[in-house]
């Protein structure tokens, strides 16, 4: 069975979204970076080690947090963290205040004195994320974060992985079927399908090479897209009135918007970043028609 | 995430230190194969757990304990020149309770980590696959033997207070470690390999009472029967099936002391031989297939 093909990509540091379908290979990518299981061919690195014979150097530094339960559940959440910490290398007495810190750090409180069987899917999710913390790795895997969870969780989930990599400086990847959810906290997007390799680009090129901004104004909107056009801005009319779209051509262009606007003295309704979806890197010809995205 | 209180009264506030990096040692290997055996030792005596995981070890503890405190009592009232029973052949003849504290620990050990599929969790970490069967079974041995010994010191206490000669006492009592040793390692690969087959705890308890019970009762009745049809002591090499019949021989064999059960005439070189690669084997094999069974465990 070949799970991954000729699969050649760089992860950059930072938050990396690895998005695909069930079965596509994902895991097994994981597993070969955590030196658990050799390639049938080809070399794979991560932090300067090599997967095929530095597994336990890898382990040390770097943290998992596996996709199906994985929690004793006759166990508190803090005596089952200090047991990881240690299971990690950290030494007896590192591995309890960071077990406390940690789960501090992702949200839990004074349920960590209580058995995990009790917790709700949101908290245990929390645990599994803490565990894969607790060490202080410099990279960590999350194979479906937010999975089980309800949209509020979702965010608070997500919410809590772009901290791990802008407030902790853990470099991140970060799994999901879903390209939406990783698209919003991501630095970088791999896509891979069947195994193969689709496409890896950088979230910021993605959305520089797109973005546009919305805007809306209460009257006069052909002047402000003629003065717009004068300074040398692309605009595009659509068919509402008073709303048009200007092409983030230069970092300047809000703020033209807003010289224009005030200048001319008419209300700004909207002034809004159509950020070009990134599920639309799917699609080979960009579709042209202006479309209304959410932010 | 700053707690302020919302009127200034109270000026307590938890300040958010942030996310602290360890730039520490890291242990490795040898560490993390020592927690998770300190882990799974502690586990089998319900430490670190909740209560209603302590009270079975822990009543089999005293269940296990108070016969041999009785018969230092016993010893020491009645002026008795010796003990009653040998150190070796005290955790035979009370081989029941020792089956009820594998059939209920080993299944601890190992099946809940596959239910719970914490597999995935210990494997990343910077240990190797065969590093927790070993750790499992070392620690669950180390817990079998503790438990063991206990009773067998009460007794060493009692000889002591009984005033016993120290040195043979002593010696004695050093046999009875070693085939307490010998005996917890036996019944632990054992009952770890029937407890890895199932998620099921309850399903585990009952494979490994029944398995550890019914060996001993048919050994101990094809010993019995052969050795009544047969001058010599055939019979006994059907010692071997039993855990507890085996390590009873091995301690005829080599200590020479008093074996609990079996004919009473000392054992030849062949036999000697042959109970004692019985023993390799058993420890061997079972522990060969505990790997096998944990290869593909974890799903890598």
């Amino acid at each position: 069975m070949t799970a991954v093909s000729n699969l050649t990509v760089d992860l950059p540091a930072g938050v990396v979204g690895l998005v695909g379908a069930n079965g596509a290979g994902k895991s097994t990518l994981i597993k070969i970076l955590l030196g658990l299981m050799p390639p049938t061919s080809g070399t794979a690195s991560i932090l300067g080690f090599d997967c095929l014979t530095d597994g336990l150097a890898i382990r040390e530094v770097v943290g998992y947090m596996p996709e199906s339960e994985c929690l004793p559940l006759d166990v508190a959440a803090t005596e089952f963290l200090v047991h990881m910490a240690r299971m990690s290398g950290l030494p007896a007495n590192i591995a309890r205040e960071r077990a406390a810190d940690t789960l501090r750090h992702v949200g839990l409180y004074e349920e960590r004195y209580r058995p995990i069987g009790g917790y709700s899917t949101g908290m245990k999710q929390r645990v599994k994320l803490a565990q894969a913390l607790v060490h202080d790795p410099q990279l960590v895997f999350l194979d479906e974060p937010t999975n089980g969870l309800d949209p509020a969780g979702r965010d608070e989930m997500l919410g809590l992985i772009a901290r791990i990599s802008a407030d902790f400086g853990i470099s991140v990847v970060v799994t999901s079927h879903l390209l939406g959810e990783l698209e919003r906290i991501s630095d970088h997007i791999v896509v891979i399908e069947g195994g193969v390799l689709q496409r890896s680009t950088s979230t910021a090129d993605a959305t520089r090479l797109s973005g546009a901004l919305l805007v809306e104004v209460t009257d006069q909107a052909d002047a402000v897209m003629a003065r717009l056009r004068e300074r040398g801005a692309k605009v595009a009319a659509s068919a509402a009135s008073g709303t048009f779209a200007v092409e983030m051509s230069d970092e300047a262009v809000p703020s033209w918007v807003v010289t224009v606007v005030a200048d001319l003295g008419v209300g700004l309704v909207r002034l809004q970043r159509r950020r070009h979806h990134l599920a639309e890197i799917f699609q080979t010809e960009a579709d042209a028609a202006p479309q209304e995205v959410q932010s | 995430m700053t707690t302020t209180p919302g009127d200034a009264v109270n000026d307590s506030v938890i300040h958010d230190i942030g996310f602290r990096h360890y730039d520490g040692p890291r242990l490795g290997r040898g560490w993390a194969f020592r927690s998770l055996l300190l882990e799974t030792l502690r586990g089998a005596f319900g430490l670190g757990r909740p209560a209603k995981v302590k009270i079975m070890p822990w009543v089999l503890v005293g269940i296990f304990t108070v016969p041999a405190v009785v018969i230092v009592a016993v010893t020491i009232f009645t002026k008795l020149d010796s003990l009653p029973i040998s150190y070796t052949a005290y955790p035979v003849a009370m081989s029941l309770i020792v089956s009820l504290f594998l059939a209920g620990r080993a299944p601890y050990a190992v099946s809940r980590d596959l239910r719970d599929g914490i597999m995935p969790l210990y494997l990343s970490r910077p240990i190797k696959r065969q590093d927790y069967v070993y750790a499992k079974f070392l620690g669950l041995a180390l817990a079998v033997f503790i438990f063991i010994a206990t009773p067998i010191t009460v007794l060493l206490v009692g000889s002591l207070l009984a005033t016993f000669p120290v040195g043979h006492e002593v010696w004695t009592w050093l046999g009875g470690m070693l085939m307490a040793a010998v005996l917890a390692c036996l019944i632990t690969s054992i009952s770890l390999v029937l407890a890895s087959f199932t998620k099921r705890r309850g399903l585990g308890v009952a494979a490994v009472l029944a398995t550890l019970v019914l060996a001993s009762g048919f050994a101990n009745v094809l010993v019995s029967v052969v050795d009544m049809k047969s001058s010599r002591t055939n019979g006994s090499f059907f010692a071997v099936l039993d855990p507890y019949l085996l390590v009873d021989t091995l301690s005829g064999a080599w200590l020479g002391v008093d074996r609990y059960n079996g004919p009473s005439q000392p054992i030849g070189a062949v036999e000697t031989l042959f109970f004692t690669a019985a023993l390799v084997v058993l420890v061997g094999g079972m522990l060969a297939i505990l790997l096998r069974r944990f290869r593909k465990v974890g799903g890598v």
